[in-house]
């Protein structure tokens, strides 16, 4: 009998707020551990919060994106457990009422889309760092992360393989740069996220679910869960019963190990904060952020292939995030004749190299309309699309546009039938056993030739004209 | 002159009859010789308090005074001050310097105030004492064989002894009214919100409210007057609180002399059996005394005021309970010697640092909170807490303000009640449910039983602080309580 698996996710993402979220310090990643901090997320005597707005509008924002209820009065409620990295004892979060309520994200899968459902998205503070590597019979903390604003999205348990969940990650995850509410790099640890995974045999009730804690890369979160699926199913065959705990991901080791029992779990005595009053928004306020929100990569993708034609592939690609499809639009607004033409130049071409460079498109040294300027001398068969990538190599390399080189290096495509019949018939007069060969039946002769003639113009000759006028003189 | 009011100096002091250090002396000569009797003052830096004097006569001289230029104010340990240590009279914060000042001493610095120290409270303001204190009990200048009631013990003897003409507390189920009653003098809740809490060492957040200690109402009203107002700071401080607001206005709500048209209700609820019959005796005398002076007493009822002590037990100690967590040994305060590891590092710090009414608070806290009793007692808690204020409102309904005595009983005996937290938390069963309902409150003396003094509690509805100064006011200018003062400290009755 076969099993099936149950996962539910929950995302930690770091709101991208310029001061945390009770305080006014810096949230700035890097910075020499505890100059960021204050009194207040210090967690010294007397000092209170102040809720930094800026986190409740792009909670908002990421809510109306997964087309979710906005709780109009939500709370924030204490979450108390102690932690040299947690300054107070507690931890100001929403439990009993979050500011976002259901929603969905649809992700592709081999059997075409499937909606998963969002429980909830709730607001709360990070905690510190603690560390402890190198360090003998001491630890040290930085409080520098204390009381940066965070988002968690609680998923439903609806996805039944690692695919799906890592098909999740990555649409919540475009999503959110997409809304640019979190840099959401996770290297920096500012998108984390936990799984909830169960096995049973189809059609029976859930199973006993362990967390996966501390999974910071896709690869990982897929490792670990086939990795938990594999071991529950392990434990069950082998007559035993999956113990409800957490685990955490050894990404060195390849495999988890138990960091607490239910029995050990925390109890966190939530309670209302009462340094808080409750949030109050209004459906003004709300409509207002909705008529901000800019269009989502799904609804961008789909516009893509339908008003420019683009392949699914070019259309994601370009979709992927906003300044990505910002670009784009400038560059066909610039070379409105061939959206696709621009397309497949933006994302083989143009894309490659930058990625190359270790750049983003935001600091790529060919502009959109410098690019279009390229494409234009395509499209005037100034110049073959196999010229044009040395002009963009030359372009990225100098950043001087693209008629320039062109001039510069002599590069004007050659359409002159006159120049071009002379360059066939020096190729023909060098290869007469191949002219032979040709007229007596041999058409796939015909590429060597075209070879032979675009090597003998370096490129430059039109091969549109080459084709033309090799066939003509060929059968004369 | 020691046992002058505030105001009666401030008026010295306008007409250069005197100066702020010469004031400041007289008081500084008067803690040098009270205070150990007392163990009013936890803290006392006379040097930095003639500083502030002489800089109050500098800005005196060349400026326009302030409204409490050059007046001497205590404030008690559970204020945050930059000048002096802040250990809110526990060891877990022995030595414990903030970096900052509370809201409310800015305040006052602004207003020209000359800050006298830090006056003595039970442990995190966790009792009705001042006997919890990590240093030592407080006494009563009436008797000092008995407690001068507490947490604000401190503030209420240091005044009453006229050790300083007026101090700060805070009132978090009866903090500040309970010790004025105790000690025979005048002290006020404000309306919750109407003054920040940024910076006064947090005891139970939805409950806590500072407010001035003073020999007279006047002098309350002066004081709330410059610590009131919207602090962005604190998320629960109020934006354009409704009522009164300038120091005019306050002022003006202290000048009544009738109670002409005023209807006091008369809750039955808080004349029962089992409080002292001398208190009720003195209650009832004084609410005469307000018939007399043009008032209608009206019969009223506040039925959930029973619960309103098993309400504060659950809610307080549960807020206090997280609030306290932050006392952990890790950034600041008492940390053991040689911890093992994090846990014994935890438990020998709190341990060593908490005395035993704030562990069992935090213990009653956390059990409350809970999972599996959550729902039985912070939830159940939180309904009878909004029941306790609609009997408030429906009350005020019917009547302008309430009158009731502040205390059950006058000044226990050191050590009477310290065996017996159930009883010793009876002693705010008169001021608990103000706080709950997050009303006004102004507690001021209205006589004596058996030579101690009794208190006189004045509970208006939300904002109404003038309300509230205009009935005490009245009733003031008609007795002569508030000149009764404490012979073994050099008063009598003048």
């Amino acid at each position: 009998m076969s099993w099936e698996t149950v996962i539910g996710l929950e995302v930690h993402c770091q709101i991208n707020t310029k001061t945390k979220a009770f305080c006014g310090c810096s949230t700035e990643f890097g910075a020499e551990p505890n100059s960021q901090t204050c009194p207040v997320c210090l967690g010294m005597p007397g000092q209170l919060p102040v809720l930094n707005t800026v986190a409740v509008d792009k909670s908002i924002l990421t809510g109306l994106a997964i087309d979710a209820k906005i709780n109009l009065e939500s709370k924030f409620d204490r979450k108390n457990y102690f932690y040299p990295d947690l300054p107070k004892g507690y931890q100001i979060s929403q439990f009993a009422v979050p500011i976002v309520e259901g929603g969905y994200i649809d992700i592709p899968t081999k059997a075409g889309e499937k909606r998963i459902g969002v429980t909830r998205i709730h607001m709360e503070e990070d905690a510190g760092k603690s560390m402890h590597e190198g360090l003998e019979g001491v630890s040290h903390i930085d409080l520098n992360r204390s009381g940066v604003p965070l988002m968690e999205i609680v998923s439903e348990p609806d996805m039944r393989n690692a695919d799906e969940a890592i098909a999740y990650l990555k649409q919540l995850h475009q999503l959110i740069r997409f809304l640019e509410v979190s840099g959401a790099d996770m290297e920096k640890g500012q998108f984390r996220c936990d799984a909830n995974v169960s096995v049973r045999r189809p059609g029976e009730p859930f199973g006993t679910r362990t967390e996966l804690k501390n999974m910071n890369s896709f690869r990982f979160i897929k490792q670990a869960i086939d990795y938990e699926v594999l071991r529950q199913i392990e434990v069950i065959e082998d007559g035993g019963e999956v113990v409800q705990e957490s685990r955490l991901w050894d990404s060195v080791k390849n495999e988890s190990r138990s960091m607490r029992s239910k029995e050990e779990a925390h109890d966190y005595r939530y309670f209302p904060e009462p340094d808080l009053p409750p949030l109050r928004v209004s459906q003004k306020e709300v409509d207002a952020i909705k008529a901000g929100m800019p269009e989502l990569p799904g609804q961008l993708r789909q516009r893509f292939e339908v008003e420019f034609g683009l392949s699914p592939y070019d259309a994601d690609v370009l979709s992927q995030t906003r300044k990505l499809s910002v670009w784009y639009e400038s560059l066909v607004a610039a070379h409105p004749a061939d959206p696709k033409r621009c397309a497949n130049w933006m994302a083989n071409e143009l894309l490659g190299r930058l990625k190359e460079a270790g750049k983003d498109i935001t600091d790529s040294p060919v502009s959109a309309s410098s690019l279009a300027g390229l494409l234009d001398r395509i499209a005037d068969d100034t110049i073959s699309g196999k010229i044009a990538k040395d002009v963009l190599d030359a372009m990225m390399e100098s950043g001087a546009d693209a008629d320039r080189i062109i001039e510069e290096k002599g590069l004007k495509q050659v359409t002159d039938s006159g120049a071009i019949d002379a360059i066939i018939q020096a190729v023909m007069h060098a290869n007469p056993a191949q002219v032979e060969g040709y007229r007596g039946g041999k058409d796939k002769l015909m590429g060597f030739f075209v070879g032979q003639v675009m090597k003998a113009s370096k490129g430059q000759a039109n091969p549109g004209m080459v084709n033309q006028r090799l066939k003509a003189l060929l059968n004369e | 002159m020691p046992f002058s009011s505030l105001s009666e100096i401030k008026t010295r002091l306008d007409a250069g009859e005197t100066s702020a250090v010469e004031v400041a002396k007289s008081y500084l000569d008067r803690i040098a010789a009270h205070n150990n009797t007392l163990n009013a003052f936890v803290h006392i830096d006379p040097e930095h308090v003639l500083a502030q004097a002489e800089a109050s006569d500098k800005y005196r001289s060349k400026h326009e005074a302030r409204p409490l230029e050059g007046l001497p104010i205590a404030v008690k340990d559970i204020f945050c001050t930059q000048d002096g240590p802040t250990q809110c009279c526990s060891n877990i914060l022995k030595d414990f310097h903030a970096p900052y000042d509370a809201h409310v001493i800015t305040k006052l610095k602004e207003a020209g105030a000359v800050l006298v120290g830090k006056t003595n409270m039970d442990e995190f303001a966790m009792g009705s004492s001042t006997e919890t204190s990590a240093f030592g009990p407080c006494r009563n200048p009436w008797n000092t064989d008995t407690i001068p009631g507490g947490s604000s013990g401190g503030s209420a003897s240091a005044v009453a002894a006229a050790l300083t003409p007026a101090a700060l507390g805070t009132d978090t189920g009866g903090s500040i009214r309970q010790p004025a009653s105790l000690c025979g003098i005048t002290g006020l809740k404000p309306t919750y919100g109407r003054v920040s809490r940024r910076g006064i060492i947090a005891f139970a957040s939805s409950l806590d409210q500072a407010g001035p200690m003073t020999r007279t109402v006047k002098d309350s009203a002066m004081i709330t007057a410059a610590i009131s107002g919207h602090d962005s700071a604190d998320a629960t401080s109020v934006t354009d609180a409704p009522g009164i607001s300038s120091l005019n206005e306050w002022l003006a709500a202290c000048d009544k002399t009738d109670m002409k048209g005023l209807k006091i209700g008369r809750p039955k609820e808080y004349f029962v059996d089992g409080m002292d019959d001398a208190v009720r005796t003195t209650v009832e005398a004084a609410l005469k005394q307000c018939e007399e002076l043009g008032a209608e007493i009206v019969d009223i009822s506040l039925p959930h005021t029973k619960y309103a002590v098993a309400v504060y037990y659950v809610i307080a100690p549960s807020e206090a309970s997280a609030n306290l967590s932050r006392y952990d040994g890790v950034r600041f305060g008492h940390r053991c010697d040689n911890p093992e590891d994090l846990l014994d590092m935890y438990t020998r710090s709190r341990d060593e640092g908490f005395g035993s009414e704030v562990k069992r608070r935090i213990l009653t806290g956390a059990f409350a909170l809970s999972s599996g009793y959550y729902d039985a007692y912070y939830l159940k808690a939180q309904q009878v807490r909004t029941l306790i204020q609609q009997d408030f409102i429906k009350a005020f309904e019917q009547v302008d303000i309430i009158a009731t005595p502040t205390s059950p009983v006058t000044a226990f005996k050191l050590g009477e009640k310290t065996d017996d937290p159930l009883t010793m938390y009876l002693s705010d069963i008169f001021t608990i449910a103000v706080n709950l309902a997050g009303l006004p409150g102004l507690s001021q003396p209205c006589g004596f039983a058996d030579n101690m003094p009794v208190g006189l509690q004045w509970i208006a509805p939300a904002w109404q602080e003038d309300t509230l100064l205009g009935a005490a006011s009245a009733y003031e200018s008609a007795t002569d309580w508030t000149a009764k003062t404490p012979e073994a400290f050099g008063g009598g009755a003048t």
